[in-house]
């Protein structure tokens, strides 16, 4: 009968929200929300269009206030300074506009925090990211006459030159905030982006993104939050998760699972009777 | 408007060939540097009166340190007068309001994502002119007391809080969320100009005949009457802003993702706008109170610069401020010979190349600003 019971001991490797209420304005977006992610581990929040996620995620990174408690390696973010935060975590956001006319390389060089680097291995760490996100001597090319998904690239170029090993020098593990990482991209550099980020997670990294496409979230995602106006819907493990009357419920709209191939990957399609 | 041109398809095979402008923009700054010694020593020498300036000019360390007014040995006292009395001031007071405009440009640009930004154009001069005035016409009776504290300082004090109350009041009217509306931003420009213009002119019933020529000499920007005293009240608040602004490249740099994604990579944004703000102000604020409202440098010197050497601040910004200094000098030995002995303000002909020079980026601009 003890309702004081402990708290879980937080953990320097993970990410912990708990019963997180977001506001903008007057009106409350998100609503008591709790999950967590590990380190090395991939979690995808996904949800209709308008049910939180993007709110969620920006009170994550610490762009919007929030009430509730969202720790990473147990420290409230909400107190933590803009400097110590960019050590920890890159955000890679919706979209990117800029205002001046830099090149590839200056943008990506942007993420290049750490100002003990050199000049040569400033360069090198450009380089290196460009060609990770597939976009390999792109470093002259004027970033406001790319397309819309070559500048997702560079921007998630930028993010990783910010956050470049997974686990840092003292050994804790960096993170990575992605929103709707892969929506302007084709379905190549969709693979090559997720499976980038998974990568990135497998090293040791924790990666946490908003996503639009199912299947690929049912491909890459370890865990998976589920919201729906503002609430959490569900959030459990990948195939827990993927059961149609869950995603039916949180989409309003019928969908089936069936599994594709020998790797057994759900992949979501709209139910019978949309069919016809 | 080859001349532009030419210098931004050099810019882009540059940037083709590997990305890195950073070699291109340190030699451009060595350039600059010495193309501004040039710009002095000539502003020196021609006028009414050629001067020998490479003579004269070795001298002038050792008087100063000898604390001694009088010409030296082998110097004419007509020549020795002309340089040191007149035109040495000048030229010192036009590189710094040249170098403090293009650098307040270049910060209110990065600091509202937006290439037109100036503060002659959004009002920010016309405030800091309100500011300047109302101690120029009420300096002897209202605000005698004040005049009397701040002595040279008063008037390019009032001159920085008036162009700050209108810059803080552009970027609450002209930012929402972060995003600044380049339309909102001008038309607040407008009206905020149109307000202090009016208050300066309500001054005009209060001030006397010289006053009246002081007000007069405001409006259209001059380096006439320039002199040590000027150079004095000037030169720390202009100072203080150019050491200072270096240390805003980064934060301005990573402000060009937008408030939200420079936060990310650790700036610290709303005391980069506090610090930008102050700067942008204090600079133009003491240029208005020794010069008046000479527009236009503010926007064609870091948009010519972007084109050659790119938007990096660490390099935009000095170089900003030695190109600002080279072009405001050449303006006024134009200004105060092309119609010898009468004189033009400066500020007619900074307007007439710099107007045409603002449509023509308002027009390649067009799709971009939504405007």
């Amino acid at each position: 009968m003890n309702q004081f019971k402990l708290a879980e001991e937080p953990s320097s490797s993970e990410l912990r929200v708990e019963r997180a209420c977001i506001s903008i304005g007057r009106v409350q977006i998100v609503q008591d929300v709790s999950f967590n992610a590990q380190a090395g581990e991939f979690v995808a929040i996904i949800g209709p269009s308008g049910s939180g996620k993007t709110t969620l995620l920006k009170a994550m990174t610490g762009e919007l206030a929030y009430s509730g408690s969202i720790r990473l390696a147990g420290m409230e973010t909400g107190k933590l300074s803009a400097e110590y935060m960019a050590q920890m975590r890159g955000v890679l956001p919706q979209a990117s506009q800029i205002s001046f006319p830099l090149n590839v390389a200056e943008v990506v060089g942007l993420g290049v925090i750490d100002r003990r680097q050199g000049r040569d291995a400033r360069a090198r760490r450009i380089k290196d990211a460009l060609a990770k996100v597939g976009l390999h001597g792109f470093e002259g090319r004027g970033y406001q006459e790319l397309s819309g998904g070559e500048q997702q690239r560079v921007q998630l170029a930028r993010v990783l030159c910010q956050v470049w090993e997974p686990v840092a020098d003292d050994g804790s593990p960096r993170w990575l905030f992605l929103d709707e990482p892969v929506s302007s991209l084709d379905i190549k550099h969709q693979y090559q982006i997720m499976q980038l980020a998974s990568g990135y997670a497998a090293a040791g990294g924790g990666v946490v993104a908003v996503m639009h496409d199912l299947n690929l979230t049912a491909t890459f995602a370890d865990r998976i939050l589920v919201m729906k106006a503002g609430k959490r819907l569900s959030f459990g493990r990948r195939d827990d998760v993927m059961q149609a009357d869950l995603l039916s419920d949180a989409y309003d709209f019928p969908l089936a699972l069936t599994r594709f191939g020998q790797s057994g990957v759900p992949l979501v399609v709209p139910g019978a009777d949309t069919a016809g | 408007m080859t001349g532009i041109v030419l210098p931004e398809r050099a810019a882009r095979r540059f940037a083709s060939s590997g990305g890195n402008r950073e070699p291109l923009a340190r030699a451009a700054l060595v350039l600059l540097a010495v193309v501004a010694v040039l710009t002095m020593l000539v502003s020196l020498a021609i006028g009414p009166i050629a001067i020998p300036v490479l003579d004269i000019l070795p001298h002038v360390p050792g008087r100063v340190l000898a604390a001694s007014a009088g010409a030296p040995e082998g110097v004419s006292v007509r020549d020795w007068i002309v340089v040191t009395e007149i035109r040495l001031p000048r030229v010192v007071l036009g590189a710094l309001v040249g170098a403090a405009l293009a650098v307040a440009g270049a910060v209110m640009q990065g600091l509202f994502r937006n290439p037109l930004a100036d503060p002659g154009i959004v009002g920010v001069s016309a405030g800091a002119g309100l500011g300047a005035a109302l101690f120029i016409v009420l300096g002897n009776t209202a605000l005698a007391p004040v005049m009397a504290v701040l002595g040279i300082y008063a008037v390019p004090l009032a001159a920085f809080i008036g162009g700050l109350i209108t810059t803080l009041l552009l970027y609450r009217i002209g930012t929402r969320g972060g995003i600044t509306s380049v339309a909102t931003l001008l038309l607040a420009g407008i009206a905020l100009g149109a307000l202090t213009g009016a208050l300066t002119g309500l001054l005009v019933y209060a001030a006397d005949d010289q006053q009246l020529r002081d007000l007069q000499f405001w409006g259209l920007g001059s380096l006439a009457g320039s002199n040590w005293e000027k150079v004095a009240s000037a030169a720390p608040i202009i100072g203080v802003m150019l050491v200072s602004v270096p240390f805003l490249a980064r934060g301005l740099n990573g402000l060009t993702l937008g408030e939200a994604a420079a936060a990310h990579i650790g700036i610290r944004v709303q005391r980069l706008k506090n610090i930008s703000i102050l700067l942008v102000a204090a600079a133009t604020g003491a240029s208005v109170a020794v010069s008046g409202g000479i527009g236009f440098v503010g926007i064609v010197v870091p948009h010519l610069l972007r084109l050659t050497i790119g938007p990096d601040h660490k390099y935009l910004l000095p170089a900003s401020a030695l190109l600002g200094a080279i072009l405001l000098i050449a303006a006024d030995t134009l200004a105060r010979t092309i119609v010898a002995p009468a004189e033009l303000p400066i500020g007619i002909i900074t307007a007439f190349a710099g107007a045409p020079f603002f449509l023509w980026i308002l027009l390649r601009k067009r799709g971009l600003t939504g405007l």
